[in-house]
């Protein structure tokens, strides 16, 4: 098990509520919900101050809703009292989006977990947000069809919270992220009304809601019930291994393939840290000698894999390929696509803690762009582990450290910025698929002015003119805009 | 990556100033899309292609660029953007209407990366960012696909590129389309009349002579003509009611919903949480109504 560091986030707007307040909240609460279904125990209070990032906060209480009904009744309370209130799927969010602010209402949505229709003819499901990703696939397997994003947390991470992160995954680079699967949602407005946004039919009329909805990290609303895209299952499939001697080598590959005209339904990397972290972990027999390992899978009808494929191969000999192996069954994918969805357990053989990077780079700058962060990880003393999507340039460098060592939090902190910074100014994005949260909410000057900043306010306040649904997340507060050194209290970047 | 023919920065600038921050403006296009507002002072956004990146498959023109320029343009990289030919690149993204490839391709909607935009201020603004996965602040680029110019006025966009298929064939055939849909492999398009389906395969020639075998579908020279005089959207799942419509009186776009029709469809009735809603962004983003006047931003159809 991997202990991570944990800091308290307290640059909070919302005041921590009057004791008396929190209990007539609670009592409030108990009224419109069943009271089993609302806690305000220290120890249920403590299970939710935190997600999977580096962040904490402090709820007032814990809503387990069950119905739109539900949700809409919390929404009423929170506006009646005034408090802020914070949707929360599986809480595997990386940035702090789900962490509460001193004094809010969490409204769990873990118990709206059904599947509520699958129409296989059109390629649509209805679910509830607590539905996890993974299980929309298993159990639509059967009708040849499954829901394209794949976070690497999806055997736990739920469909509402991909909505609200509008989190990408391996597969996001042939299929797209979230948002290109979702074709309607129903939520409850921050104001307690209930409406639909988007649409099975292609164009609903008006402002694309459902569009601006996907993404907005619970700022927006929470959402009750989604209807996603399925896609067809591929008819064949083929997974390749291909390393390299020089992290260059591959990564200039990347590029060559899709300037090439083809994109695969994935292209992972891994650098040689990871390798043997991963190799030692599940012994799959990866190259763990080589710099660089790229996982590509082709999928589609044979003719096509196999072009593709026979490509792809010519195509990385021009870049000094090392070993090419090609996965024989499905037993050697999957041992292939576990060796990279394994990388996060692996690392903990290396060091007891680590920081798990998120930006986007333009695919031709990857190899000077991982350049830049050897050195940086070189100049701070840190371990780097490269494993990433490198198909869509998006890297996730992680920075595994012993805590307990003095001095090492700064270092960590010093290089994730460097990091940050180093893509940004490649032509990159801050964030790929973890959204940005608590955690890059003060380094948005970096990619944004204010003037651009103010639009997504505008936007913001359209649906939240209250400020309530899960505020102070994403847009940095006015007196922080323009200063990018201004990182909140305890925040990790 | 094509000299530059234009700086879109420089030209963003210009823009800027010509849109002003008083006063009712409308912007104007080729006018292929139902032409720009009458009576009101109107503006040409910058026309031009900075740059394609073929590796990024990523382009970033002036939103004034004819569709078609950017298509021969792209051709030369043997890709293609998901927009529909015909007027101008802003003029499609602010009507936000997807083309007959949409089952394949995807929506018009998720074409569009970044933006540059004129606000209601005169300021300009950038909403999005260069890359295909980007979730760095709420989604305005959503926002401003299908808002009719009512919120803000696009000045440049980068694209995301698509490679066009090694080969492509429309094909026809007497069988139910939805037993098609079941059967055939993300085909691009499959459009039915009441009588007959037309499929748009792509992909490897042999994969596309292999699944026309196995559906039993003769080659065809190309799409059935649309009717033009109303555009429908429905639930996919609705389409089937059109069996008992006269066959030749719509072509419909199954798996999508979109229907081609010779007559009108009733309207519904908007949402009131999202009639509110539309207000609110329209009151937020242009306060005053300066922009496009008298075109509704919440335009009901189905």
């Amino acid at each position: 098990m991997i202990s991570r560091l944990r800091r308290d986030f307290s640059a909070l707007r919302y005041q921590k509520p009057d004791a008396n307040v929190v209990v007539d909240l609670v009592e409030r609460l108990r009224s419109v919900l069943r009271p089993d279904q609302v806690r305000d125990s220290d120890s249920e209070i403590r299970l939710y101050r935190r997600d999977a990032s580096n962040l904490s906060g402090r709820a007032a209480v814990v809503c387990f809703v069950e119905s739109t009904d539900d949700v809409q009744a919390v929404i009423r309370v929170a506006n009646e009292f005034a408090v802020p209130f914070v949707a929360r799927g599986s809480g595997t969010g990386l940035a702090g989006g789900a962490v509460p602010p001193e004094g809010a209402i969490v409204i769990s949505t873990t118990k709206m977990n059904r599947i509520l229709s699958v129409d296989p003819v059109n390629r649509l499901a209805w679910v509830e947000p607590g539905v996890l990703n993974l299980d929309l696939s298993n159990q639509t397997k059967h009708l040849g069809v499954h829901f394209a994003p794949d976070p690497s947390s999806q055997q736990t991470c739920s469909i509402g919270g991909n909505v609200a992160n509008n989190s990408g995954g391996p597969h996001c680079l042939a299929d797209g992220v979230t948002s290109a699967h979702i074709h309607a949602v129903e939520v409850v407005l921050p104001n307690g009304s209930v409406s639909v946004l988007g649409g099975e039919d292609p164009e609903p009329g008006g402002y694309d809601l459902r569009g601006v909805f996907v993404g907005s990290e619970g700022m927006f609303g929470v959402a009750t019930k989604i209807c996603v895209k399925l896609t067809q299952n591929p008819p064949d499939v083929a997974t390749l291994l291909l390393d390299f001697s020089t992290v260059a080598d591959g990564a200039q590959l990347v590029s060559d393939i899709i300037a090439d005209g083809i994109i695969p339904a994935a292209v992972e990397m891994m650098d040689q840290l990871c390798l043997q972290a991963v190799e030692e972990y599940i012994h799959a027999g990866l190259p763990v000698d080589q710099a660089a390992a790229l996982l590509v899978e082709v999928v589609g009808l044979s003719s096509g894999v196999a072009s593709d494929v026979a490509r792809i191969l010519e195509l990385a000999e021009r870049r000094n390929v090392g070993g090419v192996r090609v996965a024989a069954d499905e037993d050697e994918r999957a041992l292939l696509w576990k060796g990279r969805k394994s990388a996060f357990g692996a690392i903990a053989r290396i060091k007891p803690n680590y920081y798990l990077h998120d930006t986007v780079v333009p695919r031709h700058r990857l190899p000077d762009v991982l350049e830049q962060i050897y050195e940086i990880a070189d100049r701070h003393e840190l371990i780097v582990l490269n494993v990433f999507h490198a198909g869509d340039g998006n890297l996730h460098p992680l920075l595994v450290y012993d805590a307990s060592e003095p001095g090492v939090t700064e270092r960590v902190h010093a290089a994730g910025n460097e990091i940050v910074r180093v893509s940004v100014e490649a032509g990159g994005v801050l964030s790929g698929e973890h959204g940005i949260g608590l955690e890059k909410r003060d380094l948005m000057p970096l990619m944004f002015s204010e003037v651009d900043l103010a639009a997504q306010a505008d936007l913001r306040r359209a649906f939240d003119p209250a400020l309530l649904s899960n505020p102070d997340k994403v847009l940095p507060s006015p007196a922080t805009c323009g200063d990018v050194q201004s990182i909140p209290d305890g925040a990790w970047i | 990556m094509p000299a530059a023919s234009i700086n879109l920065d420089e030209a963003a600038k210009a823009f800027a100033d010509e849109v002003g921050s008083e006063g009712e403006v409308a912007v104007r296009g080729l006018g292929t899309r139902g032409g720009s507002v009458e009576g009101v002072r109107t503006v040409l956004a910058p026309q031009g292609i900075e740059w394609v990146q073929a590796a990024e498959m990523t382009v970033r023109c002036g939103a004034a660029t004819p569709v078609d320029d950017v298509d021969a343009e792209l051709e030369q990289y043997g890709q293609c953007v998901a927009v529909p030919s015909g007027g101008t690149i802003g003029g499609a993204l602010a009507v936000g209407r997807s083309g007959i490839r949409r089952l394949g391709h995807g929506p018009i909607r998720d074409s569009l990366l970044q933006a540059y935009f004129i606000s209601a201020k005169g300021e300009v603004v950038k909403a999005g960012g260069p890359t295909v996965k980007n979730v760095s602040g709420f989604d305005l680029c959503r926002l401003l696909v299908g808002s009719r110019g009512t919120l803000g006025f696009l000045s440049d966009v980068i694209l995301r590129t698509r490679p066009r298929g090694d080969s492509e064939q429309w094909f026809v055939s007497e069988r139910d389309p939805w037993e098609l849909l079941s059967e055939l492999y993300r085909p691009t398009s499959l459009l039915w009349d009441g009588r007959s389906s037309w499929v748009l395969l792509e992909g490897h020639a042999d994969d596309i002579r292999a699944q026309a075998h196995s559906s039993q579908l003769e080659e065809a020279s190309g799409p059935p003509k649309l009717p033009t005089e109303a555009r429908w959207s429905v639930a996919p799942s609705e389409l089937p009611s059109l069996r008992v419509a006269a066959p030749g009186t719509f072509v419909a776009e199954i798996g999508v919903g979109i229907v081609h029709h010779s007559h009108e469809a009733s309207r519904s009735r908007p949402d009131a949480a999202v009639a509110d809603l539309t207000r609110r962004i329209k009151s937020e983003f242009d306060p005053v109504g300066r922009f496009n006047p008298g075109v509704a931003a919440l335009r009901f159809s189905g």
